[in-house]
């Protein structure tokens, strides 16, 4: 009750203090709202976390008399909405501070003040809504402040495009939620968690509200084919609140999945996995190839966000499998993993999204092409940069691969189960994913090299300058996290324990009694990881390596070229560009994956034009499916355009055309 | 409720329904009006039947002034304006009769089909006044789908408003507030509908609707 309260206290300052900035014009007021937002966002996550770790496994509600007047609106906190709430909250407290700094290169200060802490409001609405109509409305709140400052640049070239795009999504994402409450809530009409929970759907309507539900989350998340509006619109925000949307609100989308699958819908049927590892598994491989070919240093990172998404729902997906077939500690085991790779995308995302911001703010372009270098000129952001890209590429001893390795230790569980569908499905998944880590990496390589490494390719990266402190902090706490979780997987698994036994009746085993703080998802003889331990033998390893060179080889006579291969002077657009690294790739996967062109137009001889090399790149869900579907809404809009000019007799024919079939249907009802 | 007063009853809601089919096929103006108004004084009387078989004295108000203002009032205003007009010898065929009384007769079966079924659980009485009502109602919207002149589209407005008086007192326990209310609106639409006629008839030298739609450039 006092925490519900507490939460719901936070919501109203927040949209209130948005309110307040929009009436009061406030062009000045930018270090105060990141500062309060900082401050309400801090305290709001230590509730929550101090709720997750201390009074486990108990859920706080509240009834207000608002919303709909004959049931009120219903708020609860229990422990999947507390770890989502910290999640949130500490996103927004890390993209406050950055903002703090961030915020004060902003041109129209008031296109994103104002919004900035609905949207935080809205966020933390949908988390501890507990009947349906607070959750649906919280989650609009939430997507129109999102598409308010997606819209705050509006002037830039695309942006009013991605705008338009984001909120016709948003629109179907919540219609098909809509319909999915409504069914759960069946007849009665009664549309609170609890009531929902207490009478439980059919199996076909828990199937459709399955379908429904993945729709509806899914184009929120950014789940394939519903990820178009995505890599537009997270990269059209200004960078702490693009880092927010993808770090954050997407998990707010994971957490809709997770309330409805795990919870609404009572026990799963056995093949409830199938569609979520399908979808998940092709959205984490299509999202990192389209990563991998941008030249847009914010989308690289929003095609990203899609990869991470898919692999938290193939492990979604492995616990609803699992825990169908009644195996319910593997289903522990891969909920565990979706948990802890929310944790850490949230972490390393956020941590990427600043970078970007900062190089967007040192250099003034989002364009790989024109970047290099930037590792001299920016030393710490670059290093922190370095440690988010390592931890999302999921190298060792970083976060990203603990969630992963989880992910995978649960995917080679998948034997044990008794459906040849998913006996076979699962591995294939498993392989998937390993294609789209492996690509992950390959993605990150080429983002940290072309931007960081190298010699600048335009003057704008040669005149970079570091960025300020307060972004630095942000980057630097949310660096060292990725190190924390990373070395110290068991404190984070524990903390996760009371969520997975509260969605599954399981949990896994306690990690804090293994010696030397390894974590041993099944048994210790089968699989362990120790983090420090890699920690320790990376750091040391790469000490003496560093050593040796600088004792053995930096001490050697060196003799120079004397003709330096043709090169005395090499240019810095010899480089390799970021096209030109993703090159293999876009050859190996383009025919199939974005349908790749590549045109080499060569002058002839004597013209002095320059030989140009163009290459286009398809998005096929964009062109398969919502350009044939634009095609017919277009249609049908001319023909119904015709209706707007008839008569007046006419108007009132089609009137009684109406009230006459009306009640022919309800002469033929009975 | 004895055999008699619901007979009658009966009937004049019937004959309501049978004006109504009176209506349908007038093609002159000032014929069309009279048949206005005797289903105005038809309706006054099934209202006076009501109030007397449910004891409700403010039913009679309602009679009162459905005779004050729509057997007497707006018939003789209508016939000034189409008398002024200069419009009486008009004759006017969109659909040609026949077709329009046949389906009339299955617009009429259709709400007897459709409000017998719907009111199972009520009285006699207020069932078979539903369906009649919902038959003038039907046939009020044929009239003015039929029409073309501005003055039978008023007239099948107002009708198609009569049915809509015959359901409400039908049903018992209707505030006379209510009434007074729609049958003020109804005068101040005549008003409107007035003005706007001589407007029309001023822009267009005709009230024929058709020079309507042929301003907007579109001829049909």
């Amino acid at each position: 009750m006092p925490l519900v309260g507490f939460f719901i206290g936070d919501v109203v300052l927040l949209v209130l203090g948005g309110a307040a900035l929009a009436w009061g014009r406030q062009r000045r007021g930018s270090d105060a709202v990141y500062g309060a937002t900082l401050v309400l966002s801090l305290v709001a996550f230590v509730a929550a976390l101090a709720h997750l770790l201390g009074a486990s496994g108990t859920a706080e509600t509240l009834v207000l008399p608002l919303g709909l007047p004959w049931s009120g609106a219903h708020f609860r906190i229990d422990a999947l909405s507390a770890f989502f709430l910290a999640v949130v909250d500490f996103g927004a407290a890390a993209a406050s501070l950055y903002a703090i700094g961030y915020g004060r290169h902003e041109h129209e200060p008031l296109r994103v003040l104002p919004f900035f802490p609905v949207f935080l409001a809205g966020m933390n609405l949908v988390l501890i809504a507990d009947d349906a109509f607070t959750f649906l409305l919280a989650w609009e709140f939430m997507s129109l402040a999102s598409w308010a400052l997606v819209m705050a640049h509006h002037r830039e070239a695309g942006n009013l495009r991605a705008g338009l795009v984001y909120v016709t999504m948003a629109s179907a994402g919540t219609f098909a939620l809509l319909l999915a409450f409504g069914l759960l809530a069946g007849t009665d009409g009664d549309f609170t968690f609890a009531a929902i929970r207490a009478h439980g759907p059919t199996p076909v309507v828990a199937a459709v509200v399955l379908g429904l539900v993945l729709f509806g989350t899914g184009s929120k998340a950014g789940l394939v084919p519903l990820h178009v509006w995505l890599p537009l619109a997270h990269p059209a925000a200004p960078s702490h609140v693009s880092a927010l949307m993808s770090g954050v609100m997407t998990k707010v989308a994971i957490y809709g999945f997770m309330r409805v699958t795990f919870d609404l819908l009572g026990t799963p049927s056995w093949w409830w996995g199938i569609p979520v590892l399908i979808t998940g598994a092709t959205t984490a491989v299509i999202g990192v190839l389209f990563a991998l070919v941008q030249s847009d240093l914010k989308r690289v990172l929003a095609y990203s966000t899609i990869e991470n998404i898919g692999v938290i729902f193939v492990a979604l997906g492995l616990a609803l499998a699992f825990l169908g077939n009644g195996f319910t500690a593997a289903a522990a085991l891969a909920m565990t993993a979706a948990l802890f790779h929310v944790l850490n995308h949230s972490l390393f995302k956020n941590l990427l999204f600043f970078g970007a911001g900062a190089v967007l703010t040192a250099t003034g372009s989002r364009d790989l092409g024109r970047m290099g270098g930037l590792l001299n000129r920016m030393p710490a952001t670059g290093l922190f940069v370095l440690i988010g890209c390592a931890a999302i590429s999921a190298l060792p001893p970083l976060n990203g691969f603990v969630s992963e390795w989880l992910v995978f230790q649960a995917i080679l569980l998948s034997p044990a189960l008794w459906s040849w569908a998913l006996k076979l499905l699962i591995p294939a998944v498993g392989a998937m994913l390993a294609l789209a880590a492996a690509l992950a990496g390959a993605c990150f390589v080429r983002a940290y090299g072309i931007a960081f490494l190298g010699r600048p390719r335009g003057p704008e990266a040669s005149d970079a300058r570091e960025v300020d402190r307060w972004s630095l902090t942000a980057m630097g706490v949310l660096a060292v996290l990725c190190l924390l979780t990373g070395i110290f997987p068991g404190v984070v698994i524990d903390a996760l324990a009371p969520i997975v036994q509260a969605a599954i009746g399981a949990a896994m085993p306690s990690q804090s009694a293994i010696a030397w703080l390894s974590i041993a998802p099944i048994a210790e003889s089968r699989s362990s990881y120790n983090g420090l331990l890699v920690f320790f033998f990376i750091v040391s390893s790469a000490l003496l390596a560093a050593y040796a060179i600088h004792r053995f080889a930096s001490a050697a006579i060196r003799r120079a070229p004397a003709w330096d291969c043709g090169f005395p002077e090499a240019d810095p657009i010899t480089q390799y560009s970021a096209e030109s690294f993703s090159q293999p790739v876009r050859r190996v996967f383009g025919n199939f994956a974005f349908r790749a062109r590549e045109r080499v137009e060569m002058p002839p001889p004597g013209d002095l034009r320059p030989a140009r090399f163009e290459v286009t790149l398809v998005d096929l869900a964009w062109e398969m499916l919502y350009a044939p579907l634009i095609g017919v809404v277009g249609r049908v809009a001319d023909v119904l355009n015709r209706v707007q000019f008839l008569t007046i007799r006419q108007y009132l024919s089609l009137v009684f055309a109406a009230l006459v079939f009306l009640l022919l249907v309800l002469a033929s009802w009975g | 409720m004895d055999r008699l007063s619901f007979d009658i009853a009966h009937l004049v809601a019937g004959g309501l329904v049978l004006v109504s089919f009176m209506l349908l096929y007038q093609d002159r103006l000032f014929a069309l009006l009279n048949m206005f108004a005797l289903q105005a004084v038809v309706l006054a009387l099934s209202v006076g039947w009501q109030a007397y078989v449910q004891d409700a004295p403010h039913l009679y108000i309602t009679a009162a002034i459905t005779l004050a203002f729509k057997a007497i009032v707006i018939p003789v205003a209508l016939h000034r304006i189409v008398a002024r007009l200069g419009i009486h010898r008009e004759v006017e065929t969109v659909v040609a009769t026949v077709p329009t009384m046949l389906a009339g007769i299955a617009l009429v079966s259709l709400s007897m089909v459709v409000m017998l079924r719907v009111t199972q659980g009520a009285d006699a009485l207020a069932r078979e006044d539903l369906a009649f009502a919902l038959s003038v109602v039907l046939l009020g919207l044929l009239m003015m789908v039929t029409r073309r002149n501005a003055v039978s589209q008023v007239v099948g407005f107002m009708s198609l408003e009569n049915g809509l008086i015959l359901a409400a007192t039908g049903a018992k326990g209707m505030p006379l507030v209510v009434e007074i209310s729609v049958a003020f609106s109804i005068l101040i639409a005549l008003i409107v509908i007035g003005i706007f006629l001589f407007r029309i008839r001023e822009r267009f030298d005709s009230v024929d609707l058709q020079a309507l739609d042929e301003s907007r450039g579109e001829s049909r």
